[in-house]
């Protein structure tokens, strides 16, 4: 085990606690003072605005469902590009990141190329059956997912890379088939992987901003979201509740995070 | 994680009848006789508020259900062109619907009404730090030099074109003007950009935060930031371009469309505007308004009023003249700014 | 189907290697096909639309628009500041994780919470907080708005997450055996840090850093408000696109969407390049 001498873990220590701080730290503590400048007032007034709390739960809906999808193509993927060879694999492991790279305006204009009702490649044929993608919730749910997609990939392939494959030869060996292996073996050691996975992927989906903008048409009670309603409130002189929501989206990620670190067994290094 | 995989699926499962129920919601039938659609740009969520609260307590409006959506001007325009249902739209500028017009979505003879299209008014004017400390007060006092100026970039936000055209046009009209005077004095203002934020809204923010000595604004925007207790004034130069915002009503509109826009140019329609700061496009409207420089007096007559058809030739000449991505002039005294160096 | 491809070095199966890789069974290939399918009808097919977009004024079209200089001013604003702030991440998103896994500390249960915020936290919110903070009313003094730093500042704060979080599981999976085994063999902390941690978390930091340089070239919310976006000094590409498609030119927005795909595939893939050298050595 490393043991850092102390004079250098306290260095450590400092370093990143002084860089959090400054950088997310204290950003955070502005907005919890305007958020809750004057009491509880911007919070009154933002909910009782029907708006702001349709936005919330919409948001809410469609983090879940992003999260939902992610996490199981994430996982498939995962064990598909550590544990197994098809061709194509270096090909697709390197476009699994991609969407991460993609500007939301222009995400927003991939989907509304393929899939608007009036002039998509798809669109059109969709909503003749009665599919409508663009501004309504299953196209809202592709650009969230969209922009959070490598998460969970990402945080299972190098665990599962790291862990080594060896129990699960061992139960291969001794006659278990492959659905065993996956459930007994491959997903206990993947566990914390993919909660992180979930955790971010679910932070990064509450807080979509600008595919969304595009993408769900901003329909006031219908189809706009939390972070959208922050900027309405924001540019309509309406900052203190501009805040509050803000301050509700950040609150719930902390929460899962909080939940995650309690349901984890204490550390039994360090 | 199997916990939590099951806790997420049962809360899906809750949510999945709110989702269809929104997924109903949000393509409204245009059919229905009794719903509207109204496509606005950003700043038109608390004027338009009252006014649709107004128009439901008339015989006309009793009962009609409103489907709203706030954004950017272009925004609004594209997403309406990419298939928004909207029975009404209001945006920034008649460039933004004149794309409407192309794409089949409005008639060709929108604007043939009393107003020309024009359902809202408002005027540029500069936005100051409260006080005025440096005393700014007319387009000449921008371009002194250390004056740090902060207006939104025409490129990103057909809004901001307002203002840069006003600028040119204070040029050109002033004594001894031309093109190339013109085209010097938007190129020094330009070199004194401290900012160029992509939107109106931002470019306010960026303001209200600290930056720059003066904003080029809308007049109604400003008297909305005074309104809500900014620490800020606005100065209305004696020579500035008039901003004229259009509406129209889509080909597919529910017929109610019709009965409402009429209640927007309504005195009653108007005055609420008017409270929300803008200039009033019917004679006759007279009202108090918070945050205007003179309550009582809110929009007093702008000494030498520019237009862009009368000074311009129309938009499309202007957009075409000025904002051609490849040989527009202002796009290209940007791109010849390198303000790196 | 038996037949096992052997991908890596066999004597290292199990420590940081893959080991054997199996061909597809039935249940695997159809889980495959169905990933796929999705994958190809969320990315594959609208970022083929963008391609497609930006190719139909034919080649000219393309060059004309990569050769403006103002573009071009932004691409290389955007893919340095984007490689600065990966490179700081590397060294803090690892050093963050470090103590959250390794250290022990009253707080620490807070350093955690804090450090998914920048995800949540919506983007104009962050530029507006961050320029109170770092603008010119800031309580410090420091005023970064309108220069290259405050860009640096704003991708630093949305990039936060990414490499801590692919490394703390990796560095809470080690196992502690392989590193006693060293120290018992008389190795300094220093070589136990350097040929048994570092070549284990390298996986982790180069999925983390591909995911850091990714989300920093497509960032523009928290910038807007911070950066002034001025032509050739704080202009990043979203902005160009942006200003493309607001005048109507979908193709030159494309096809600035299209270069940037390319330079994102191409630190992608060296990263994974750089993450297998790394991996085998030590």
């Amino acid at each position: 085990m490393v043991r850092l001498s102390p004079p250098i873990k306290w260095a450590v220590r400092l370093v990143v606690i002084g860089y959090v701080f400054l950088l997310v730290g204290w950003p955070l503590i502005t907005l919890v003072q305007k958020a809750f400048a004057g009491g509880l007032d911007n919070f009154q007034a933002a909910f009782s605005d029907p708006d702001v709390t349709h936005a919330l739960l919409v948001t809410i809906e469609i983090s879940i469902w992003a999260v939902i999808i992610n996490t199981v193509f994430g996982v498939t993927m995962a064990v598909l590009l550590v544990r197994h060879e098809f061709p194509g694999r270096r090909a697709v492991s390197a476009l699994i990141d991609l969407p991460m790279s993609v500007s939301p305006v222009v995400i927003g204009l991939a989907l509304l190329l393929v899939y608007s009702g009036r002039y998509g490649w798809f669109g059109p044929t969709l909503e003749a059956h009665g599919i409508v993608v663009i501004f309504n919730s299953p196209g809202m749910i592709m650009a969230t997912c969209f922009v959070a997609l490598p998460l969970v990939v990402r945080e299972v392939v190098p665990v599962l890379e790291e862990v080594g494959d060896d129990q699960e030869q061992a139960a291969r060996s001794l006659g278990a088939n492959a659905i065993q292996v996956l459930r007994r073996i491959t997903m206990p050691a993947i566990k914390w992987a993919v909660v992180y996975g979930v955790v971010l992927s679910l932070a990064r989906s509450l807080g979509e901003f600008g595919a969304l903008k595009i993408v769900s048409g901003n329909l006031t009670g219908l189809t706009q979201t939390a972070p959208l309603v922050v900027e309405q409130k924001y540019n309509n002189f309406a900052q203190g509740e501009a805040y509050a929501v803000s301050f509700i989206l950040v609150a719930i990620s902390v929460l899962c995070i909080l939940v995650v670190s309690l349901l984890r067994p204490k550390e039994s290094h360090s | 994680m199997k916990r939590t995989r099951v806790f997420a699926l049962t809360a899906a499962a809750c949510v999945v009848p709110a989702v269809l129920a929104g997924c109903a919601a949000s393509n409204a039938d245009p059919s229905d006789d009794s719903s509207l659609s109204i496509v606005g740009f950003s700043v038109l969520k608390t004027a338009n508020e009252p006014v649709i609260a107004a128009f439901g307590k008339t015989a006309a409006g009793k009962g009609v259900t409103f489907t709203t959506s706030y954004g950017a001007s272009g925004d609004q325009s594209r997403a309406v062109a990419g298939g928004l249902h909207a029975d009404e739209v209001h945006l920034s500028l008649s460039p933004d619907v004149q794309s409407l017009v192309d794409a089949g979505l409005v008639s060709k003879n929108w604007d043939q009404n009393t107003t020309h299209g024009i359902l809202t008014e408002s005027e540029v004017v500069f936005l100051v730090r409260k006080g005025n400390p440096l005393g700014i007060k007319s387009w000449d006092d921008l371009v002194k030099p250390g004056v740090k100026v902060i207006t939104p970039n025409p490129a990103s936000s057909g809004s901001a074109k307002w203002n840069i055209l006003a600028a040119w046009a204070h040029a050109r009209e002033g004594a001894g003007g031309s093109d190339a005077t013109a085209k010097t004095f938007v190129t020094k203002l330009l070199h004194n950009a401290v900012a160029l934020p992509g939107s109106g809204s931002d470019a306010l923010a960026s303001f209200v935060a600290g930056n720059g000595d003066v904003l080029l604004a809308y007049e109604n925007d400003s008297i909305q930031a005074v309104a809500a207790g900014d620490d800020v004034q606005y100065v209305v130069p004696n020579d500035t371009l008039l901003i004229q915002n259009p509406a129209a009503i889509t080909t597919d509109a529910g017929p109610k469309a019709k009965d409402f826009l009429d209640f927007q140019l309504s005195k009653a329609g108007q005055t609420l505007y008017a409270q929300a700061g803008f200039r009033p496009v019917i004679g006759g409207v007279t009202t108090t308004v918070k945050g205007a420089n003179d309550p009582s007096d809110p929009f007093p007559p702008v000494a030498q009023q520019y237009t862009i058809d009368k000074d311009f030739g129309g938009w499309e000449q202007a957009n075409s003249e000025f904002f051609d991505d490849k040989t527009g002039i202002i796009t290209k005294i940007i791109s010849g700014l390198n303000l790196g160096s | 189907m038996s037949t096992a491809v052997l991908n890596q070095d066999t004597r290292a199966v199990g420590r940081g290697r893959p080991g054997v890789r199996w061909t597809l069974t039935p249940g695997s290939g159809v889980a495959l096909g169905v990933a796929m399918t999705w994958f190809s009808l969320l990315v594959l097919i609208p970022l083929a639309a963008i391609v497609a977009t930006a190719g139909s004024d034919g080649w000219q079209g393309y060059v004309d628009t990569l050769t403006n200089p103002q573009s071009w001013a932004a691409i290389w604003l955007t893919v340095t500041q984007s490689l600065l702030v990966t490179a700081v991440n590397v060294v803090m998103g690892t050093l963050i994780a470090w103590v959250l896994v390794r250290d022990r500390f009253w707080g620490k249960r807070l350093l955690d919470l804090v450090i998914d915020i920048p995800f949540a936290m919506p983007t104009i919110v962050a530029g507006l907080v961050l320029l109170g903070l770092y603008g010119p009313k800031s309580p410090l003094a420091i005023n970064v708005s309108n220069t290259k730093a405050s860009i640096t500042l704003a991708l630093a704060f949305v990039t936060l997450p990414f490499i801590v979080r692919t490394v703390q599981p990796v560095l809470a999976e080690l196992d502690a055996d392989v590193e006693e085994a060293a120290a018992s063999l008389g190795a300094s902390q220093l070589t136990i840090l350097r040929r048994v941690v570092l070549p284990s978390i390298i996986p982790a930091v180069a999925a983390g850093a591909a995911l850091s340089f990714a989300r920093a070239i497509s960032e523009y919310g928290s910038l807007v408000l911070l950066s002034g976006l001025l032509p050739y000094k704080t202009e990043v590409v979203s902005v160009r696109v942006l200003s493309f498609i607001e005048g109507g030119d979908k193709t030159s927005a494309a096809a600035l969407a299209t270069l940037m795909l390319a330079v994102a595939l191409v630190v992608i893939v060296a990263l994974d390049v750089i993450q297998r050298r790394m991996g085998r050595r030590g």
